[in-house]
């Protein structure tokens, strides 16, 4: 089977077809720059739009009498609670994709080939577990609040927008598990310091409890990242034929109350 | 010799067949397959959406050849299903805006150069330098914006630089119009020429109308909105060369040549031995179809197609960088200005260009302001003295 890293046509650089690549270079660099100014031009017509812009959306109204009453106490208290709505709604999404995402790569490790230190079927399907009963966490969590877990919130919808790539690279076809792996480290190192600051919002708002099944999530998240740090080291080493290493990353425990 | 599209048969329509995993199949790569590829890829995509867009009007005006038009059609979008989704995944829609400017570039330089009718090969370079110029802009938004290089794209088979400026391309109506050949005093690779090139730009508008809101960056939405408008611009001026006093059967006759011809100069130039035998089998598939055509005007109009058509097809349209030409085109007619059907060296636009120009570019010049001062180089221009470039911005 071909490796991606394997020696072939790569036809992309200028030093592929080095005589048609100068004859390029040369005309851009003698052509007439027929429209002054610079790079900064781009940036000023930028700023004008971006302080002229909506947002992308806004937040839904709560869904319930209680859950008016909760928004109204806390704007009472001169803070925002919808910023707590709009960030769980954000990491329910991320989750719930991130079910898909380990689902994609169980197909991945299925037609890999590995390497010594890689990921196992168990390992990925814990991890698969994880993310759907942290969707699902975040779905009561929500709902006490008296928000719409089935609304996309701006957070929600602006971080898939981030992240919209990890998904194309896991469904490739072509793509390898390590490169897979990768675009999964995206995922875990965001969805760490994430679930961190949801805590910390959950805290301010005094909802302790909510607060430490947050942490929680945050242990497990923690030995994700882990884990994936692992892999990718293990399988990029065993790629490249070097010895094995010991593990890159520490995880973090899981608060002492728990 | 070309092939012979008269003793040649290719394959009758109803063995003309596909499955749904056919018509998705592996894509060509964007790292290694070479630039032509892509270009031919865009190409006959484009081609095979104007054999629909005709048959679809056509079938609107006619009764009675509702059903072999029907049945055409089905195997046309399935052709076109088949090319399109040979591009890859991991091919941006900006970096296919590079492949579409490439195609508008080298494809129609090749035609612009095996043209037998001045006033159309002028039409050719005229439209040639103004997708040069686009090609330029957008791969200085691509630089900008994405932080990439579009020679990734075009393999250094293609100049980037300024050609006629996007900002003065904008003119009245009347003066994108231009004189339609004479349909009885007129070679037939003209009409394919032209054909070919109707095809290809409208598939261009079409897709820049489809992916321009997917940008984020308000420049870049404006871009592809200006540069969309050129291209509509280029539909109409490559569609006004047509003869209107062709008959509809006699179009069809010709936009099923002029398939013909593309898929063969695609299958004798192609090096991806799988992409290849595509191209192949739908030069069968494509001499199936003219044939049933051919059997059409025979029945239909008592004409015969031999009266319309060449013996032979011309020699393949040459995929190949036209770098020289299009830089010899660049230094004598930059300046070239339309007005009504005529063109001027040095010229200056009519009034009505003029004032619509100026409306358009009021409040701004999006193509003007995506490539100030910009110039490429191989790595992007953040290459040259970034730290110079990082203490001016």
């Amino acid at each position: 089977m071909k490796k991606p890293t394997d020696l072939g046509s790569n036809r992309t650089g200028a030093q592929a077809s080095p005589v048609d690549a100068k004859k390029t270079a040369e005309g851009a660099s003698s052509s007439p720059l027929i429209d002054g100014g610079t790079a900064a031009d781009l940036a000023a017509e930028r700023l004008g739009w971006a302080q002229d812009a909506e947002p992308v959306g806004s937040m839904p109204p709560p869904l319930s009498v209680t859950g008016a009453i909760k928004s109204a106490v806390e704007m009472l208290k001169g803070n925002e609670p919808t910023v707590l709505l709009d960030k769980i709604g954000e990491r329910l999404a991320f989750e719930r994709t991130g079910v898909r995402l380990y689902e994609a790569l169980l197909t991945k490790l299925a037609a890999a080939d590995l390497h010594e230190g890689g990921p196992t079927q168990a390992e990925v399907l814990r991890i698969r577990d994880d993310e759907l009963r942290h969707f699902s966490e975040l779905k009561e969590a929500m709902e006490s609040l008296g928000g719409d877990p089935t609304a996309m919130s701006p957070c929600a919808d602006v971080t898939a927008v981030a992240s919209s790539g990890v998904g194309k690279v896991l469904s490739d076809p072509r793509t390898t598990l390590s490169q897979c792996l990768e675009a999964l480290l995206m995922v875990e190192l965001v969805d760490n310091d994430s679930w961190a600051v949801l805590a910390t919002l959950a805290d301010g708002f005094g909802k302790k409890e909510m607060a430490e099944r947050f942490r929680w999530a945050l242990a497990d998240e923690a030995q994700h990242l882990d884990m994936v740090r692992r892999w990718v080291n293990q399988e990029i080493i065993g790629q490249a034929g070097l010895a094995p290493t010991p593990p890159q990353g520490e995880a973090l425990q899981p608060p002492a109350s728990v | 010799m070309g092939l012979d599209i008269f003793s040649e048969k290719g394959i009758a329509l109803e063995r003309q067949r596909f499955t749904w995993k056919e018509l998705a199949g592996p894509p060509f790569s964007k790292l290694d397959d070479d630039a032509f590829t892509r270009v031919r890829v865009i190409l006959m995509n484009g081609v095979m959406s104007d054999a629909l867009r005709f048959l679809h009007v056509f079938s609107r005006r006619n009764l009675d050849l509702r059903l072999p038009m029907a049945e055409v059609r089905r195997v046309t979008h399935h052709q076109q299903t088949m090319v399109n989704w040979l591009n890859p995944a991991d091919q941006s829609p900006l970096e296919t805006t590079i492949g579409f400017e490439q195609v508008a570039i080298e494809v129609t330089a090749a035609l612009a150069q095996q043209e037998p009718d001045p006033y159309l090969a002028q039409s050719y370079r005229f439209g040639l330098l103004e997708d040069f110029d686009h090609l330029y802009r957008f791969s200085a938004l691509m630089d900008r914006v994405d932080g990439k290089d579009s020679n990734n794209i075009l393999q250094s088979y293609t100049d980037i630089q300024p050609g006629r400026p996007t900002a003065v391309e904008h003119r009245a109506p009347i003066d994108d119009l231009r004189r339609p050949y004479d349909k009885n005093a007129t070679a037939p690779l003209t009409k394919l020429n032209a054909l070919t090139l109707v095809a290809s730009e409208y598939q261009t508008h079409d897709y820049y109308m489809n992916i321009g809101p997917m940008f984020a960056d308000p420049v870049a939405r404006m871009v592809y909105a200006e540069i969309a408008s050129i291209e509509e611009q280029h539909v109409t001026q490559y569609g006004s060369l047509i003869d209107p006093n062709e008959t509809w059967l006699e179009q069809w006759l010709l936009h099923e040549a002029m398939q013909v011809y593309n898929y063969y100069s695609c299958a004798q130039q192609e090096p991806n031995r799988r992409i290849k035998g595509i191209w192949e089998r739908f030069v069968d598939y494509e001499l199936g179809q003219l044939h049933l055509v051919m059997d059409l005007i025979k029945r239909v109009e008592g004409r015969d197609p031999a009266e319309l058509l060449p013996a032979n097809l011309p020699e393949p349209v040459k995929f190949e960088s036209q770098r020289e030409f299009v830089r010899q085109t660049l230094a004598r007619e930059v300046d070239m200005r339309p007005v009504g059907p005529d063109y001027f060296p040095q010229g200056s636009d009519s009034d009505a260009s003029l004032e619509y120009r100026s409306h358009m570019n009021k409040a701004i010049s999006p193509t003007t302001v995506i490539a100030a001062g910009y110039r490429w180089m191989p790595g992007t221009e953040l290459v040259e003295k970034p730290a110079a470039y990082l203490t001016s911005h």
